[in-house]
């Protein structure tokens, strides 16, 4: 499974391990500090790929603004450094500096602009049932639904 | 909502600003004030001073501290899109080992995670192998970035200040002058610049400093991953005068940090031929002739009054944390400065309700930090307190065992990882000392 990283801060996972799972709660958001890992949603028995992220993304916020289990399963590409961001941490900057909250909203309205133009794109090509999709707050630059 | 200064001092299109030293404080604040200015739509032209060429090996490109990154800094950053890359960190610490003339303990963090960086402020120390010098210090990295979001580096040191048509000018080694908008000193105390600003008019007094210890030893990277591993090694000692000492390991060296008061060869010596620390060094070493050492002094206080109109001070010549997380103050202390000098101006009054009370929450936690390592102090110096700090230890990082109250305080106290407020509130629950008693009782019990 995971090991620590030489000379890379965080934690590494190999090809395929999962970071985090999907209907687990949460308390931590992760930073990648080295490889991709993709984030991976499972809707009625089928899983969709609705990102791929690479290093200095971030992922698992979601939990750290709600009370709620974990959206998406995120799964190693390859081998991968992840760095933890503890709740405790995060929100202390939080309430402290408001340009940290800042770029952490900008980044995540990027991410929601995104969402929109992968929708749009498979609304328009007719290759999505966009009706029974509820997006997330995900960015998707390769939205392809896996099996 | 209308800004705290007078239009006059705002900042606008066209401003410059010149930021006196590119060490982490001054980085920070040009790379945050640029992309605050960016954000609002504002055009600035940011001059970094910064004589030192960082990539230079040995004392030349070196800004003398122990080069440790903590937990918490590494988090923020990391989380706001700054990342510290491999050719940074010299090496990830995930645990810290505690070593006493009662016993060692190996305190590991939950996670099992390395969250604190280990680095060189300049290109390693005076005999920095080849392979080692293609890696990069922290403040060359940080200096990069400040200039990769706009900001001018200039290679000379400011030799004199002052006031034109009630604008700082200053006077640059290579015989430039420029008048600025806003002046950021970000010298460190230890720089020869500081005395410019004592007598350029201004209210400023500079922060009381005692002296510490740093030295460089090149055990080679083999013989630290064997002997040292990922680990911080702390060193508890009932050494007089000595109040706290950490080997912290590197690429190819490992750094020994002593603090305490007015450290001398004699104490030095005394603590390297300690029983303790011999059995930590590898087997067979030698102090060497010649290593790299300094002796730089550090913030033991506050400046008075680091701010004027249009000069505001950050980093180690305004404020930082007691002993530890220096970086991380600056990175505090730069922002703060970045930020009102964006939204609310540059006038003194700006900087004294937006900027001062970040400097003053640092100053406040200082003084709890302080109580923090005279409670560090005592059971230093009282056998029968560390074999029970070093029980209470062992019980807590026993496999399944669910408390460690003493484990995270240890942590938070000697990686510098979390406000010494918080570090003292943890400890003054009845139930925190109470196993603190109990196991100072059995401890001593059992020994005798």
């Amino acid at each position: 499974m995971s090991s620590v990283c030489s000379e890379v801060l965080g934690r590494r996972y190999h090809d395929g391990d999962v970071i985090i799972r999907q209907g687990e709660p949460g308390d931590c958001m992760f930073v990648i500090q080295e490889g991709r890992v993709e984030v991976l949603q499972r809707r009625g028995g089928k899983e969709y790929c609705l990102a791929v992220l690479d290093p200095g993304d971030f992922f698992g916020e979601m939990a750290l603004f709600e009370q709620e289990v974990r959206c998406a399963t995120v799964r190693a590409l390859g081998d991968v450094c992840v760095l933890t961001i503890d709740k405790r941490i995060f929100m202390q900057r939080m309430h402290e500096d408001a340009s940290f909250a800042f770029k952490i909203l900008k980044r995540m309205a990027h991410r929601l602009r995104e969402m929109e133009k992968v929708l749009t794109h498979l609304a328009d090509a007719d290759r999505f049932e966009l009706a029974s999709f509820e997006p997330t707050s995900w960015g998707a630059d390769a939205a392809n639904k896996r099996t | 909502m209308v800004p705290t200064s007078p239009p006059e001092l705002m900042l606008a299109d066209s401003s410059r600003i010149g930021v006196i030293g590119g060490g982490p404080a001054g980085s920070f604040f040009a790379y945050f004030l640029l992309e605050m200015a960016e954000a609002v739509g504002v055009f600035l032209e940011v001059d970094i001073y910064e004589p030192r060429d960082f990539s230079l090996s040995g004392p030349g490109g070196c800004n003398m501290c122990g080069g440790v990154v903590s937990e918490s800094l590494v988090q923020a950053l990391a989380a706001e899109g700054i990342q510290l890359p491999a050719s940074v960190v010299q090496r990830g610490i995930d645990s810290y080992f505690l070593h006493m003339d009662v016993g060692d303990v190996r305190i590991e963090t939950p996670l099992h995670e390395k969250r604190i960086a280990t680095v060189y402020r300049g290109g390693g120390p005076r005999g920095t192998p080849m392979s080692d010098t293609q890696r990069q210090g922290l403040d060359g990295h940080l200096l990069n970035l400040a200039v990769g979001r706009g900001a001018r580096l200039v290679r000379s040191r400011v030799d004199a200040l002052e006031w034109v048509d009630g604008r700082p000018r200053t006077k640059a080694q290579n015989g430039t002058q420029q008048t600025y908008d806003l002046l950021v000193p970000a010298v460190g105390i230890n720089s020869a610049a500081l005395k410019i600003f004592s007598s350029a008019c201004l209210q400023y007094h500079p922060p009381k400093a005692t002296k510490t210890y740093i030295c460089e030893f090149c055990f080679g990277r083999d013989v630290i991953k064997r002997d040292l591993g990922d680990s911080m090694h702390v060193f508890l000692l009932n050494i007089p005068r000595l109040e706290f000492a950490a080997l912290i390991p590197k690429g190819e060296f490992a750094t020994l940090c002593l603090l305490g008061e007015d450290i001398d060869k004699a104490l030095v010596q005394a603590f390297l031929h300690s029983a303790v620390v011999q059995q930590v060094l590898p087997p067979d070493w030698q102090v060497p002739d010649n290593f790299c050492h300094c002796s730089p002094k550090i913030n033991i206080g506050s400046a008075v009054q680091p701010f004027a109109d249009r000069v505001v001070f950050v980093g180690d010549c305004a404020t930082t944390r007691l002993y530890k997380d220096g970086i991380g103050a600056a990175y505090r202390t730069a922002k703060a400065a970045a930020k009102t000098a964006i939204f609310e101006g540059i006038s003194a009054e700006a900087f004294r309700l937006h900027y001062e009370p970040i400097c003053h929450t640092i100053r406040r936690d200082n003084l709890l930090g302080k109580v923090v390592f005279g409670v560090t102090k005592l059971v230093q110096g009282w056998e029968r307190s560390r074999r029970g700090l070093l029980r209470m230890l062992f019980e807590e990082q026993r496999e399944g065992s669910k408390r460690r109250d003493m484990s995270t305080v240890l942590w938070d106290t000697f990686t510098g990882s979390a406000p010494y407020g918080s570090v003292l509130g943890r400890t003054l629950w009845p139930s925190f000392w109470g196993r603190f008693l109990w196991d100072i009782a059995r401890a001593n019990g059992h020994r005798s």
